[in-house]
């Protein structure tokens, strides 16, 4: 009996081991850039986690191997796996924030706004910046009070603001938005009332009116809020919710009768998983896109021919490739490629610490030229990060789902951020009152 | 003491002398003095930041728990309501209160989360065993959706999250990683002394009475509805002072998703692990559950880094933790406390075992 268990176990391993293509181990020296990656290949999130990765994997082995690194200098990289919890991420921070074989960190991708806060005080005591693209601490944008957070792309308030621009848009004007009524459909967490604000805001200034649904975690029930949302009659909804909440909206909405081309989600119910699990309900269905999926970009054909055509990419199913999901990888990894080329353009090509990292970061200037020359014209926006201002972006594009695949059908939709800005200062300026920090001034330090 | 087992125990004063004589306890003070002196001498950023902090508080929660369902029997699985308790109760007092020094914000976190206990203790009365587990499920849920649904408890902050406003101490900052390592140590030291008396006294032997057989405990006159609210409450103390330590003393913010069902399953699984009924169990418990998978994941990076695919490497490490559950449950359902236990009892014998 014994003996049988021991020879399944025995072959258990073996066919574990055989299946497995060997990776090239990459070994952190010195002369290298060390990047920590919180990855979640295992857990609840591991279906978004693991093409998540393959993106940023793939475009960080495409730089190394097609491109011999940056400027010479080559990157390496260390997984922890930490199941998207909060003190897992915590716990990789720490492991490697001095770097690892004398490489040293010039940043840490935090990939969680939980973490992202946990990590807030951490990283400007040890002065590695945090890089959160699209999520993170809404404030924190205010470089002078945040100088080691970087929540890039397009902060909650943007993307309410972008959100509620392209209903605009779509209306024929701001004017026209007087009198209108948007219903968000939020997920009941700190996710889903960081935008509160914002579309309060903003109601106030276009003459919207501004009715807020919450929907309990985890959200597979949804009758009574799209039952609320068809008495109400809106002209728009705003869908703020996560995970399984999606598509359990978007075909509650369909049984209520409520037009799906009148929904708007949010980025984080953007992506492929939101939308094929509701079915034909789905089809029409819009989102908003600081990363879009598909497959034709510049920088899809480079990988197909350089990493995926040659057996390196890390997705184990091809299928996933172009993806949103995957997409936000690549986008993610290529904005700190890009950030550590500014910062080596300042420091010489070497690889930077953390301290260079916030410089380099608050230089990172990708224009429509740049993006054209790396592949990724259309898929990530003109990006200008200043000390003051650690957005930088602050656009996403609009996409819809035809059933079978994401169609963009808008052009970058620039957030109000003059609108938003007061909002964003005062909770900066709170922020800093609270933790006694002087902020700093950006001028000074040209 | 054999020859007196079968009398009835004679009185303290005239006790054997072995029974009063107190001798020292020597490993007790070693790992004290390791803890206290060697480690914040030795200990990185990383080993206290990452290791041992979160150690500390989640051996802390076990004890909570386990004062609560292996002292007194009734199960709960909704520790983690009663950390948040603590931890925004412990930062609405910092914040609103002004001048109000950490160590009675911290206890006065403790005693709202003993009141809230205290209130979701009352079905006890009436109710056993699974049905009380639901309820206390009940709670989890409610105080997470009150945490996430009233903005006056995150003091209206956009997120839902709350920081640490002040860790200092007679005006010492405490923010570094050594000072909130030495505030998390001291409460858990003085709380596990609480809790080691408080087991040996008279409350405690109510509590192991009722757990043991709840009519019988009745029969012989003690108060039970009265001693299972007790240890409701102070479970949820105890709990709410870890609550309030792993939000401001390790993460540095806290929100109530921070306290899901997750994290009460976390300190669950410490107490069966470590051992149901044990101070000590609570420790090994939560060194186990805590900090096994950091290990393995180190030794995985280590040893097959590169050999494996990533994907596979990290559900093989799942796998692997997992069995050590099963295999160490299974070696001894009363949990790694008694194998430890065993362990030395037959060292003890050792070269001459028969």
């Amino acid at each position: 009996m014994h003996n049988s268990v021991r020879r399944v176990f025995v072959g258990v391993a073996l066919s574990l081991s055989l299946q497995t293509p060997l990776i090239s181990l990459v070994q952190a020296a010195p002369n290298e850039q060390f990047v920590p990656l919180a990855t979640y290949r295992v857990g609840p999130y591991a279906s978004s986690g693991i093409p998540w990765w393959a993106g940023t994997l793939d475009y960080l082995r495409y730089i190394n191997e097609v491109e011999g690194g940056i400027n010479g200098v080559k990157i390496a990289w260390q997984e922890c796996e930490t199941e998207w919890s909060t003190d897992r991420i915590v716990e990789c921070y720490e492991r490697y924030k001095n770097g690892k074989d004398g490489a040293p960190v010039a940043f840490f991708l935090t990939h969680s706004t939980p973490a992202s806060y946990a990590l807030m005080e951490k990283g400007a005591a040890d002065k590695i910046p945090l890089i959160d693209p699209a999520g993170g601490r809404t404030e924190s944008s205010d470089g002078r009070v945040f100088p080691y957070a970087f929540p890039l792309l397009l902060t909650y308030y943007g993307q309410a603001s972008v959100g509620i621009n392209y209903i605009a848009q779509r209306e024929g004007g701001f004017d026209k938005l007087k009198g209108k009524k948007i219903v968000t459909v939020y997920h009941d967490s700190s996710y889903g009332r960081e935008t509160q604000a914002a579309i309060e805001l903003l109601a106030n200034k276009y003459g919207f009116e501004n009715i807020q649904i919450p929907v309990a975690h985890p959200g597979n029930e949804q009758s009574v809020q799209w039952r609320q949302v068809r008495q109400l009659q809106p002209d728009w909804v705003f869908l703020r919710t996560w995970g399984v909440s999606t598509p359990v909206a978007i075909k509650t909405a369909a049984r209520f009768g409520f037009p799906v081309d009148r929904i708007i989600g949010d980025v984080w119910a953007g992506s492929e998983a939101d939308v094929i699990p509701a079915g034909p309900a789905a089809k029409g269905y819009q989102a908003l896109a600081p990363f879009p999926g598909g497959d034709s970009f510049e920088i899809h054909q480079r990988l197909r021919e350089h990493i995926l055509n040659k057996g390196k990419s890390d997705l184990k199913d091809l299928s996933y490739f172009g993806k949103v999901y995957y997409n936000i990888g690549l986008v993610n990894a290529a904005i700190v490629v890009e950030a550590l080329r500014a910062g080596q353009a300042h420091f010489g090509h070497r690889p930077l610490n953390g301290e260079e990292g916030r410089w380099a970061f608050e230089h990172l200037n990708v224009d429509e030229q740049r993006l054209k020359q790396i592949g990724f014209s259309g898929l990530l926006q003109p990006l200008q990060v200043t000390c003051a201002d650690h957005e930088g972006g602050g656009a996403a594009r609009v996409q819809q789902w035809d059933g079978e695949k994401w169609v963009l059908v808008s052009d970058w939709i620039q957030a109000d951020r003059e609108t938003l800005q007061p909002l964003i200062e005062a909770k900066s300026a709170a922020y800093a009152q609270e933790k006694g920090i002087t902020p700093r001034h950006c001028q000074a330090e040209r | 003491m054999n020859q007196h087992s079968h009398s009835l125990p004679a009185s303290y004063d005239a006790a054997p002398l072995e029974l009063t004589r107190r001798a020292w306890p020597w490993p007790l003070l070693t790992l004290l003095l390791v803890a206290f002196v060697l480690i914040p001498v030795l200990g990185d950023d990383y080993w206290l930041n990452a290791i041992l902090i979160p150690f500390l508080i989640l051996s802390l929660a076990g004890l909570g728990l386990n004062l609560l369902t292996g002292y007194t029997g009734q199960t709960s699985v909704g520790a983690a309501g009663f950390m948040a308790v603590g931890a925004f109760a412990t930062y609405s007092l910092l914040l609103r209160v002004p001048g109000l020094p950490l160590p009675l914000a911290l206890v006065g976190g403790g005693i709202i989360a003993a009141g809230v206990g205290f209130v979701f203790g009352i079905p006890s009365n009436r109710i056993k065993g699974f049905y009380l587990m639901v309820t206390t499920l009940a709670a989890q849920f409610f105080l997470e959706w009150v945490f996430t649904k009233f903005p006056w408890f995150y003091n209206y902050a956009s997120s839902g999250t709350i920081s640490a406003p002040r860790l200092e101490l007679f005006g010492y900052d405490l923010h570094s990683p050594l000072g909130r390592y030495l505030l998390v140590l001291t409460s858990v030291v003085l709380l596990t002394w609480i809790a080691v008396n408080l087991v040996r006294s008279q409350i405690g032997r109510n509590w192991m009475a009722i757990r043991d057989m709840d009519t019988a405990a009745a029969v012989i006159g003690i108060s039970v509805d009265r001693h299972k609210r007790l240890a409701f409450a102070v479970s949820s103390f105890y709990l709410g002072v870890a609550g309030a330590l792993w939000a401001f003393a390790y993460l540095g913010t806290a929100s109530a998703s921070s306290f899901d069902i997750n994290r009460s399953f976390q300190i669950l699984f410490i107490i069966i692990i470590g051992g149901m009924g044990s101070i000590a169990g609570n420790f090994i418990g939560a060194a186990f559950i805590s900090l096994l998978p950091l290990l393995l994941n180190q030794i995985g990076q280590g040893l097959l880094s590169g050999m494996v695919d990533a994907g596979q490497l990290q559900n093989l490490q799942k796998i692997i933790f997992g069995m050590l559950i099963i295999w160490f449950l299974v070696k001894e359902p009363e949990g790694l406390i008694r194998l430890l236990a065993n362990l030395g009892e037959r060292l003890k014998a050792w070269p001459l075992r028969f």
